[in-house]
C-alpha cells in the first residue's frame, strides 16, 4: 500500500481511520512495516510530506491512537525520524501523550533500548516537547526512589526505568538541570538508600550507577559520588547512555536516516576517572659493572653465601600461634603476619594438637582483626576457621552456632560464621570438592558494600546442575552409575551444624533482628540451611532436618525480601533432593501438599523472576517424586 | 676459597636499651683512653672505655627521651648530643665532669641528625632540622646565632629532612650542605646564599642515611627500599646518579665511609652489617651478629691504622665492635 501524492488539499482523515483500524486489529507489523520506511524517505526532504504525515497521525481516532503511536515508536529508526513522522502529536493529543509519557515508560517495560532512546530523544528534540521530557524524568525518578517500588517490582522493570533515567539525563541541558537540581538531589538521596538496602546485588549496582550518574550531572565541579562495584556488560551499557550526545536533526535535509543510529553506535569512550598510578620518578641509569675486577682494591671479600633474604618464622606449635594472634606482644607484627599465613597448614598438619585447643582457637580466629595489611587476609582467616572446624567439628560447631545468635557481633561476623559452616560442611561431606571450589582470590581493596555471596552463587549453580541431572535421572528407568561412594564425615555432625541455627531465628536480640531489619543475614541464613540440607543427603538426621526445615519455610514463606524467598525455595529443593522419597511421602504428606499449592502460587504471582523459576523447579521435582513412587511397585 | 666472615672483636653490653648512635674518640696520644660514645633509646649516653670494655660514665641529659646523635667537638671532653626531647646539648666532660654547658632548643620532632663543621678554631657551624617541616637551619656554635635557614621552594614537597652533612669543598671556601629528604631526593645547598644548587632524586622512599666523600666528590645513600644509590657531584656543582646497587633485603638505617675512604659500612634492617669497597662498591663482607635491626655504624679514628675498629649499635641493645680490613 503505497500512496502517491494526490492534490495538496486532500483530506487525510479517511486514511488515518484506515490506518488506525488496521493497527488496532493487530496488523501493525504489516502495514507499518511498509508505511514507515516509505514515509521516512518521503519526509526527509519534503516539508509537505512531513505535514501530511503529521496530519495522518493526528487524525487517527483516540481509540486506535495507542496502537498507531506504539507502532511508530517501535519502528522508527531514530529519534529524529520519529520527530519527523509524529511531529507534535504528543502535545496535541491527550491519548498520544499518555501512551508516550506514561504507558511506555512506567507501565510497560518490555521495550528495547533503541526504542527507549528513540522515544526520549524524540521528546527532547522540540522545545514544546521538552517540558514533557522534564515531567517524564520527574516521574521516573519518583518511581526509582520509591522504596516499595524497589522492593516489589521485578528486576527487569527496574533496569528499564534506570535506563530511561540515564537517557533522559543525557538529553538535559544545563539551564534545565539548574532548575531541577534540588529535586534531582532529593530523589537521588532517597533512591540510593532504597537501592542499597536491597538484598539483591543487581539492584544495588543499579542504584549505584544511577546515583553516580545523577551526581555527575548535578555537580559538574566539585566532588562527585563514586561507588566501588564490579563492572559488567549491563553496567557498561548503562554508563554509555549518559555519555550519549543527543543528535540535533530538526533540519530535514540529512545525509542519511541512520545518523542518530551512528551517533548512538560511535559513543565517545566513557572518560572514567581512572586513578592513574602516579608516574614514578625518572629511572636512574644503571651501570652494571659488578663483574669488573678491581685491580687496585686489594680487599679480599669474605664468604657471603649465607646472606639470604630474611624470613620471619612462624611458630611451630598451635598454642604459640594462639598467643601470637591474641596479641600479647603487640610490637611483633612480623611474627603476627607470619602466623596468620601459616596457621591453616599448621592446623591441618596437627589435628591432635588442634583438638586440644579447638574452641579457643576458633574464638581467636572469629575475633581476629587485621592488625597490619596482609593481602588476602579475609580468605586466610576463613580457611583457618574451616580447617579448625573440620578438624574438631562438634565442639567448634556448637561454639560457632551459639555465637551466631549472641549479642555482640557485627552482621559481617555473623555472615562469616555461616560461610565457615557451609565450607566446612562441604569439605566434610565430600573431601574431593575442597580443591575444586574456587574462592574469591585477592582481596579487593575498596569499600565493598556487602560483598556478594560468592559461595552461595557457586552453590546455587551446583545445586541447579544437580537438580537438572536428577530430574533427568528420575525419568530414566535404569539407575546411572553412582558417583564413587565414600564415607560421609558430615553424617555424625550434621545435626550440630543445622539444628542450633534453625532454632532461634525468631528471637530478636538488641543487636540482631533477623526477622526485622537484618533481613540480609536472614537471607544468608536461609541459603546456608539449604546448603546444609543438601549436604546432609544420606545422613541419619536428614529426615528430622527435613521436617524442621519445612516448618521453617512455612513460617517465612511470605517474607517481603526476594533474596529470602529465593533461599526458602532453595531449601525446598534441597529437601526434596536429600530426604529419601519414602520418608518424604510417609512423614510429610500434608505439609507437602500445602507446599505444593504455595509453590503454584509463587510460580504464578511472585514478582521476582528467580523465585518463579525456582518454584517451577520444585514443582517438577515433586512431580518426579510422585512418578518415581508410582513406577515402583509397592 | 673465601674465608667465613670474622666474629666481632668484642661486644659491649649494658645499655639496657636500643642503641641509636655511636661515635668514636680514639685519636688522642697514648695515655688517653680510647672511648666510644653511645646514645640509647632510654635517653642515656654511655661513655665506653675501649680498654676495659666497660662504661666509664653515663650521661643523662635528655629527660629519658631517646638520644639519636652524639658527636665530639674537637676533643673528647666536648660532646654534643641530640635527643627526642627536641634539644641539642653541649657537654663539658673534662676532668670527670658531666655537665651540660649549653643547649639548643630545636623544636624538631623528627629523627634528623645534626651535622657539625669546624670553620675556625672554636667556631663551628651546625646544621639541624628546624621546627618548620621542610627547613634546615644553620647555627653557629658556640654563639648559637642563626646563619641562615634553608627553605625549599614552595610546592617542592620534599618532606622532612632526614639526614644532613655540612662540608667545605676546599679549605676556606664557602660551606655547602647536602640534605637527604623524605621524598627520596638529595639536595645540595649553598649555605651563605641560602640557595639550592642541585637536586637529585635518588630513591622512591625516604633517604634514611647517606655519606659523602669530599675528595672524590662521590656520595652514597640508603633508604627503606632495597637499593643503595651512588651519586657524584661534578664541577658545576650538579648531582648525578653514578650507579645503584641492589641489596638482598630492604632497609638501611645508616651508612658510613671509613676515614681512609677505602671501605664503607651499612647498617641494615635485616640485622646485618655489610662492608663494601668504596672504589667500585664491591661487596666485601656481611657481618651477621645482631638479632634485631642495626641502627648505626661508625668507624674509629685511631691514628694507627692497625687499631681501627668498626662499631655497630642495634635494637637488640648490644654494640658489636669489629676489626675488619684493618691491615691496609
Amino acid at each position: 500500500i503505497c500512496f502517491i501524492p494526490g492534490g495538496v488539499d486532500c483530506s487525510i482523515s479517511f486514511v488515518s481511520h484506515v490506518l488506525g483500524k488496521v493497527c488496532a486489529h493487530g496488523r501493525q507489523k504489516e502495514i507499518l512495516g511498509v508505511l514507515v520506511p516509505c514515509l521516512t524517505d518521503l519526509t526527509k526532504s519534503d516539508c509537505i510530506w512531513q505535514r501530511i504525515c503529521w496530519q495522518l497521525v493526528e487524525r487517527v481516532p483516540d481509540r486506535w491512537m495507542e496502537a498507531v503511536v506504539l507502532g511508530f515508536v517501535q519502528r522508527a529508526s531514530g529519534a529524529d525520524v520519529l520527530s519527523r513522522l509524529l511531529g507534535s502529536v504528543v502535545v496535541k493529543s491527550k491519548k498520544a501523550e499518555f501512551v508516550v509519557t506514561r504507558k511506555m515508560l512506567l507501565l510497560q517495560y518490555g521495550h528495547t533500548t533503541a526504542v527507549l532512546q528513540n522515544l526520549l530523544g524524540y521528546l527532547s528534540l522540540d522545545s514544546l516537547r521538552r517540558t514533557l521530557l522534564l515531567r517524564v524524568l520527574q516521574e521516573l525518578l519518583e518511581t526509582w526512589s520509591s522504596s516499595s517500588a524497589v522492593k516489589h517490582s521485578p528486576a527487569e522493570q527496574q533496569l528499564y526505568i534506570s535506563k530511561a533515567i540515564l537517557i533522559c539525563l543525557s538529553h538535559l541541558k544545563e539551564p534545565e538541570i539548574e532548575n531541577c537540581r534540588q529535586e534531582l538531589l532529593t530523589s537521588m538521596m532517597e533512591g540510593v538508600k532504597c537501592h542499597l538496602d536491597s538484598s539483591l546485588p543487581q539492584l544495588r549496582r543499579l542504584g549505584m550507577v544511577v546515583a553516580e550518574s545523577i551526581s555527575l550531572k548535578i555537580n559538574t565541579e566539585g566532588p562527585v559520588l563514586k561507588f566501588e562495584y564490579e563492572e559488567d556488560d549491563e553496567i557498561r551499557e548503562l554508563k554509555s547512555f549518559l555519555m550519549h550526545t543527543p543528535s540535533f536533526c530538526a533540519v530535514p535535509s540529512l545525509p542519511d536516516d541512520d545518523r542518530s543510529e551512528k551517533t548512538g553506535a560511535a559513543l565517545p569512550l566513557v572518560p572514567e576517572s581512572d586513578e592513574e598510578s602516579y608516574t614514578a620518578a625518572p629511572m636512574m641509569p644503571k651501570e652494571e659493572s659488578h663483574t669488573e675486577l678491581d685491580s687496585d682494591d686489594d680487599f679480599i671479600p669474605y664468604d657471603m653465601s649465607e646472606d639470604k633474604e630474611l624470613k620471619i618464622k612462624a611458630p611451630v606449635y598451635i598454642r604459640d600461634c594462639i598467643e601470637v594472634l591474641t596479641g600479647s606482644r603487640s610490637e611483633d607484627v612480623d611474627k603476627w603476619e607470619a602466623t596468620v599465613k601459616a596457621i591453616e597448614s599448621l592446623v591441618r598438619k596437627n589435628p591432635a594438637a588442634t583438638r586440644e585447643v579447638s574452641v579457643e582457637l576458633a574464638k581467636t580466629l572469629l575475633l581476629l582483626e587485621e592488625k597490619t595489611y596482609i593481602e588476602g587476609f579475609v580468605e586466610l582467616r576463613q580457611r583457618a576457621q574451616v580447617a579448625v572446624l573440620t578438624t574438631d567439628p562438634i565442639p567448634v560447631a556448637k561454639y560457632l552456632t551459639s555465637q551466631f545468635y549472641s549479642l555482640n557481633y557485627s552482621l559481617r561476623q555473623r555472615m562469616d560464621i555461616l560461610d565457615v559452616l557451609v565450607l566446612a560442611a562441604q569439605e566434610l561431606s565430600c573431601p574431593k570438592f575442597h580443591g575444586k571450589n574456587k574462592h574469591s582470590g585477592a582481596q579487593k581493596p575498596c569499600i565493598q558494600l556487602l560483598p556478594g555471596s560468592d559461595s552461595s552463587k557457586d552453590w546455587r549453580r551446583i545445586v541447579d546442575e544437580r537438580i537438572k541431572s536428577k530430574t533427568r535421572r528420575f525419568d530414566m528407568v535404569q539407575s546411572h552409575a553412582e558417583l564413587a561412594s565414600r564415607p560421609n564425615e558430615f553424617n555424625s555432625v550434621a545435626g550440630y551444624f543445622f539444628f542450633p541455627l534453625i532454632q532461634h531465628f525468631d528471637r530478636p536480640l538488641t543487636t540482631f533482628d533477623p526477622l526485622g531489619e537484618d533481613h540480609l543475614v536472614l537471607g544468608r541464613l536461609v541459603h546456608t540451611l539449604a546448603i546444609l540440607m543438601y549436604l546432609a543427603v544420606n545422613t541419619v538426621a536428614v529426615t528430622a532436618m527435613g521436617k524442621e526445615l519445612l516448618e521453617f519455610v512455612w513460617a517465612l514463606r511470605f517474607h517481603t525480601d526476594s533474596y529470602v524467598r529465593q533461599g526458602l525455595l532453595s531449601c525446598v529443593s534441597s529437601l526434596l533432593l536429600s530426604v529419601p522419597t519414602e520418608r518424604i511421602l510417609a512423614d510429610m504428606t500434608e505439609e507437602l501438599l500445602e507446599t505444593q499449592s504455595w509453590l503454584g502460587d509463587v510460580m504464578e504471582k511472585d514478582p521476582d523472576g528467580d523465585c518463579r523459576r525456582l518454584a517451577l523447579q520444585n514443582l517438577l521435582l515433586m512431580e518426579n517424586l510422585k512418578k518415581k513412587l508410582e513406577a515402583v511397585p509397592s | 676459597m673465601a674465608l667465613p666472615p670474622p666474629d666481632p672483636q668484642f661486644v659491649l653490653r649494658g645499655t639496657s636499651a636500643a642503641v641509636h648512635t655511636l661515635h668514636f674518640s680514639c685519636g688522642g696520644p697514648e695515655p688517653d683512653i680510647p672511648l666510644l660514645f653511645s646514645g640509647s633509646e632510654n635517653g642515656f649516653i654511655h661513655v665506653w672505655n675501649l680498654k676495659t670494655h666497660r662504661v666509664d660514665t653515663t650521661l643523662d641529659g635528655h629527660g629519658r627521651k631517646s638520644v639519636y646523635c652524639v658527636e665530639t667537638m674537637g676533643a673528647k671532653d666536648r660532646l654534643l648530643s641530640q635527643g627526642r626531647d627536641q634539644r641539642i646539648c653541649l657537654w663539658d666532660l673534662a676532668e670527670g665532669r658531666t655537665s651540660v654547658t649549653d643547649s639548643v632548643f630545636t623544636e624538631h620532632v623528627g629523627f634528623c641528625r645534626c651535622s657539625l663543621l669546624k670553620v675556625a678554631q672554636g667556631r663551628w657551624l651546625m646544621a639541624m632540622a628546624a621546627r618548620s617541616l621542610e627547613e634546615v637551619q644553620i647555627l653557629e656554635l658556640p654563639s648559637k646565632t642563626s646563619v641562615c635557614t634553608l627553605k625549599p621552594e614552595v610546592g617542592a614537597k620534599l618532606g622532612m629532612p632526614m639526614c644532613l652533612k655540612l662540608w667545605q669543598p676546599s679549605c676556606g671556601s664557602q660551606p655547602v650542605l647536602l640534605a637527604g629528604y623524605e621524598d627520596g631526593s638529595v639536595v645540595l645547598w649553598n649555605v651563605s646564599m641560602g640557595k639550592a644548587l642541585s637536586q637529585l632524586i635518588c630513591h622512591q622512599e625516604p633517604v634514611m642515611s647517606f655519606d659523602f666523600d669530599s675528595e672524590k666528590a662521590k656520595g652514597i645513600s640508603g633508604s627503606s627500599e632495597k637499593v643503595l644509590s651512588i651519586w657524584s657531584l661534578n664541577e658545576q656543582q650538579n648531582l648525578q646518579v653514578y650507579k645503584t646497587h641492589e641489596l638482598v633485603n630492604a632497609g638501611i638505617s645508616d651508612i658510613t665511609i671509613r676515614p681512609d675512604k677505602k671501605i664503607l659500612a651499612t647498617a641494615g634492617w635485616d640485622h646485618r652489617i655489610r662492608i663494601f669497597g668504596w672504589k667500585k662498591l664491591k661487596p666485601l663482607a656481611v657481618l651477621d651478629y645482631h638479632t634485631a635491626s642495626v641502627h648505626c655504624v661508625s668507624f674509629s679514628d685511631h691514628s694507627d691504622p692497625r687499631d681501627r675498629l668498626l662499631a655497630a649499635g642495634s635494637k637488640d641493645q648490644r654494640i658489636s665492635v669489629w676489626s675488619i680490613y684493618a691491615q691496609t
